[in-house]
C-alpha cells in the first residue's frame, strides 16, 4: 500500500470512530460536527471531479449545492403543509422521503449543470472561473428575490425527512446515512477516474488538442464530467439542508463556492480523499478557532495562503511526500 | 412610466456603470498585463471606502477622504503585490484564485477586527448634496451627476495614460511580451507593482465615492467584484475599452431591468405576481445578458479572438 493509501485508511477510520465514540459517550454535538464533515466532504468530492480530474476551475459549485438544498426544502415544505407542488399538467406532491428527495436533487442539479456547463464550457481559463462565479451569483439573487419559498429569510423544515428502516432524528443514524453516501460517492469517483471516460476527462485536462486528434470531442467529455460533478454536489446540498432542517440563499452564495473549493485544495487537488481531509480540517478549525477568536477567518486565510504558496498538493500531498523530502 | 422617471433611471444606470468601470478597469489591467485573476480586488475597494470613512470622520473633509482612499488602496495594493501576488504570476489560475480568496478572508476579518461589524457612514459633502435641475426640468441628485463626470474623466485619463505616456507604452508592451520588455531593460517587477497599485487605487477610489451613497461595511467589495467579472467577461479580458462598454451595459441593464421588467409583466399579469416575477427576473438580467454575449462571442465584445 502506498503512503497515501495508509493516510486515506486512517482518515476513514477516524471519521467513523470519532462519532461512534461520541455516540457511546453521549456527545451529540460531536456527531453533528462529523456529519457536517461527511456532507461537506461529499460536496468536495463532487467538485473534485470537475476540478481535479477535468481541470475545470468552477467557482460556482454553490449553485448545485443550493439547488440540492432547495430540492429538499421545496419538496419537504409542500409535504409539511399538505399542498401539492404542481397540479398541472400532472400532479406532483411534496415528499418527506429522503431517497425521493435525493433523486430530485440529483436530477435538478444535473439539469442546472448541463445548462451552466453548456454555456460556460464554451470558454476556458479565467473566463470559465468568472462565468461560473457569475452564474452562482445569479442563482443567489434569484432565491433572495423570489418570495414563494421564504426569499431572503430562507425556509425552515420542522422535522427531518425519513429514510426507510432508519430513524433519521437519531444523530448517529443520520451520520451513518451521510457516511454511507460519502463512501459510495468516493467509490464511484475512484471507479470513474479509472474508467475510459475518466481517462478521457483527465486527458482533456492535460492535452485537449491530442484528445481531439484521437477523435474524442473535449467539449462533450467536459460537459458530462461537469454534470456528474454538479450532481454529486447537489446531493450533498440535499443532505446539508436536512442536517440543518433549513435552507436559505446562503447556500448559493459565492462564499459557499469558495469554501467547497477550499476543502478540495486544503486536502489536495485530484486526490481521492482530498476533500475529506480538507473538510475535516476546515470544520475542526472552525470549531476550535471559532471558540478562541471571533476573527478565526484571518487564521484560516493565512493557513490557506501558506498551503497555496508552499504546500502544493495540499495536506495529503505534504504528508505522503514528507519522508521523501526529508531523506 | 413617465419620460422623466426613465431619464432619471438611465442616469442612475450610467452612474452605476461608470463606478463599476473604475473597479473593472483595474481588474482587467492586472489580468491583461500580469495574467493574474485577482479575487481580492473587491477587498481593495473596501479598503478605500473604510479609509475614506475614517479620514472623513477625523477631519470632516471629503476631499481629504478621497485622497486617503486613493493612498490607502494603492498602498494596500502595493504591499499585497510585493508580499503575495508576485509569487503567483507563474502559477496556474487555481492557485491564484485560492491565494486571493485567502486574501479576501484576511482583509475582511482584519477590517472587521479594526472597525467592528457595524457599517460606517460617509456623508456627501455639503456643496454636492441636494438636487440639481437638468434641462427639461428634471430634478437629479448633484452628487450622482458628479460621479458620472468623475467616472468619465477617469476613463479618459486612463485612455491617455495607456495610449500617450511612457508608462502606457510599457503596460501595453507588458501585455504583449513580458520577456521582451524585460530584455529591453525595463524593471518588470516594478512595472507590475505600479500597475497593481494603480488598479487598487482606482478600486479604492470607487469604493469611497460609492460609499458616500451606500453604507461602508465589510463585504461591500465582493458583489462589486463579481459584477466587475461580468463586465470583463462581456467586454473582453484585458481591454479597457471593453471594460467601459461592458460597465455601462451592465449598469443600464441592471437599473432599467429593475424598473421596466415589473411594469412589463403588469401588462399581462396581476400586480403582485408581476412585481415578484419582474423583480426576480431583473436580478438575473445582467447574467442573461452575459450568457447571450457568450453565445455570440465567447471572448467578449472587445476580447482577442484567440
Amino acid at each position: 500500500m502506498s503512503r497515501e493509501a495508509y493516510i486515506n485508511a486512517i482518515v476513514v477510520a477516524v471519521l467513523l470512530a470519532v462519532p461512534l465514540w461520541a455516540w457511546v459517550a453521549d456527545a451529540p454535538f460531536i456527531i453533528t460536527l462529523a456529519t457536517r464533515i461527511a456532507i461537506l466532504a461529499l460536496a468536495g468530492v463532487g467538485l473534485n471531479i470537475a476540478l481535479g480530474l477535468g481541470g475545470m476551475v468552477s467557482l460556482g459549485h454553490a449553485v448545485f449545492f443550493g439547488i440540492g438544498g432547495y430540492a429538499m426544502g421545496i419538496l419537504a415544505s409542500h409535504a409539511q403543509d399538505y399542498s401539492p407542488l404542481m397540479e398541472w399538467p400532472f400532479l406532483i406532491e411534496g415528499t418527506k422521503s429522503m431517497p425521493v428527495i435525493w433523486l430530485a436533487a440529483l436530477l435538478m442539479s444535473g439539469l442546472a449543470a448541463l445548462l451552466i456547463g453548456f454555456l460556460s464550457l464554451r470558454t476556458s481559463g479565467v473566463y470559465f472561473i468568472m462565468i461560473t462565479l457569475a452564474f452562482g451569483q445569479m442563482f443567489f439573487y434569484f432565491t433572495v428575490s423570489w418570495p414563494a419559498y421564504g426569499g431572503e429569510d430562507g425556509l425552515p423544515i420542522y422535522v427531518r425527512n425519513s429514510f426507510p428502516g432508519l430513524n433519521t432524528l437519531d444523530p448517529i443514524q443520520f451520520f451513518l446515512i451521510c457516511f454511507a453516501v460519502l463512501g459510495l460517492a468516493l467509490g464511484f469517483s475512484a471507479a470513474l477516474a479509472r474508467s475510459p471516460f475518466g481517462l478521457a476527462l483527465n486527458a482533456t485536462r492535460q492535452q485537449a488538442t491530442r484528445v481531439e486528434a484521437v477523435g474524442i470531442a473535449p467539449f462533450r467529455i467536459r460537459l458530462v464530467g461537469f454534470v456528474i460533478s454538479g450532481m454529486i454536489t447537489g446531493l450533498a446540498g440535499a443532505l446539508f439542508a436536512d442536517l440543518n432542517r433549513f435552507v436559505s440563499p446562503t447556500m448559493f452564495s459565492w462564499q459557499t463556492s469558495g469554501e467547497i473549493m477550499v476543502f478540495v485544495i486544503l486536502g489536495g487537488v485530484a486526490r481521492l480523499f482530498g476533500p475529506v481531509v480538507g473538510a475535516a480540517i476546515f470544520i475542526t478549525l472552525e470549531h476550535l478557532l471559532g471558540g478562541v477568536s471571533d476573527y478565526w477567518h484571518i487564521y484560516l486565510g493565512a493557513l490557506l495562503l501558506l498551503v497555496v504558496l508552499f504546500a502544493r498538493g495540499g495536506v495529503i500531498g505534504l504528508l505522503s511526500s514528507w519522508r521523501k523530502a526529508s531523506v | 412610466m413617465s419620460a422623466i422617471l426613465l431619464i432619471e433611471q438611465i442616469l442612475n444606470g450610467l452612474q452605476f456603470g461608470v463606478m463599476l468601470f473604475l473597479t473593472a478597469a483595474g481588474l482587467t489591467l492586472v489580468f491583461g498585463v500580469m495574467g493574474l485573476i485577482n479575487l481580492a480586488h473587491g477587498s481593495l475597494y473596501m479598503v478605500g471606502a473604510f479609509a475614506a470613512a475614517a479620514v472623513a470622520a477625523a477631519t470632516g473633509s471629503f476631499f481629504l477622504a478621497l485622497v486617503a482612499s486613493l493612498a490607502a488602496a494603492a498602498a494596500a495594493g502595493a504591499i499585497v503585490e510585493v508580499v503575495v501576488i508576485r509569487r503567483l504570476y507563474n502559477r496556474d489560475h487555481l492557485d491564484q484564485v485560492l491565494a486571493t480568496f485567502a486574501l479576501i478572508l484576511i482583509f475582511s476579518e482584519g477590517t472587521r477586527w479594526i472597525f467592528g461589524s457595524f457599517p460606517l457612514f460617509l456623508n456627501i459633502p455639503e456643496a454636492l448634496s441636494g438636487p440639481v435641475t437638468l434641462p427639461g426640468g428634471i430634478q437629479y441628485s448633484l452628487y450622482r451627476l458628479v460621479l458620472i463626470g468623475i467616472g468619465l474623466a477617469v476613463a479618459l485619463g486612463l485612455f491617455l495614460l495607456i495610449n500617450k505616456t511612457r508608462l502606457g507604452i510599457q503596460i501595453r508592451a507588458g501585455e504583449n511580451d513580458r520577456e521582451m520588455i524585460a530584455a529591453l531593460g525595463i524593471d518588470i517587477s516594478r512595472l507590475y507593482t505600479i500597475v497593481f497599485a494603480l488598479g487598487a487605487a482606482l478600486a479604492g477610489f470607487a469604493g469611497a465615492l460609492v460609499g458616500a451613497i451606500q453604507s461602508v461595511q465589510v463585504g461591500m467589495g465582493e458583489p462589486v467584484l463579481i459584477l466587475a467579472f461580468v463586465v470583463i467577461v462581456i467586454g473582453g479580458i484585458g481591454s479597457i475599452k471593453g471594460a467601459l462598454v461592458g460597465s455601462i451595459l451592465v449598469g443600464l441593464t441592471d437599473t432599467l431591468g429593475g424598473v421596466l421588467l415589473p411594469s412589463f409583466f403588469k401588462l399581462f399579469m396581476d400586480n403582485a405576481a408581476a412585481t415578484a416575477t419582474g423583480t426576480a427576473l431583473a436580478t438575473m438580467a445582467i447574467y442573461i445578458l452575459m450568457a447571450l454575449i457568450l453565445v455570440v462571442k465567447p471572448t467578449g465584445l472587445y476580447g482577442a479572438s484567440t
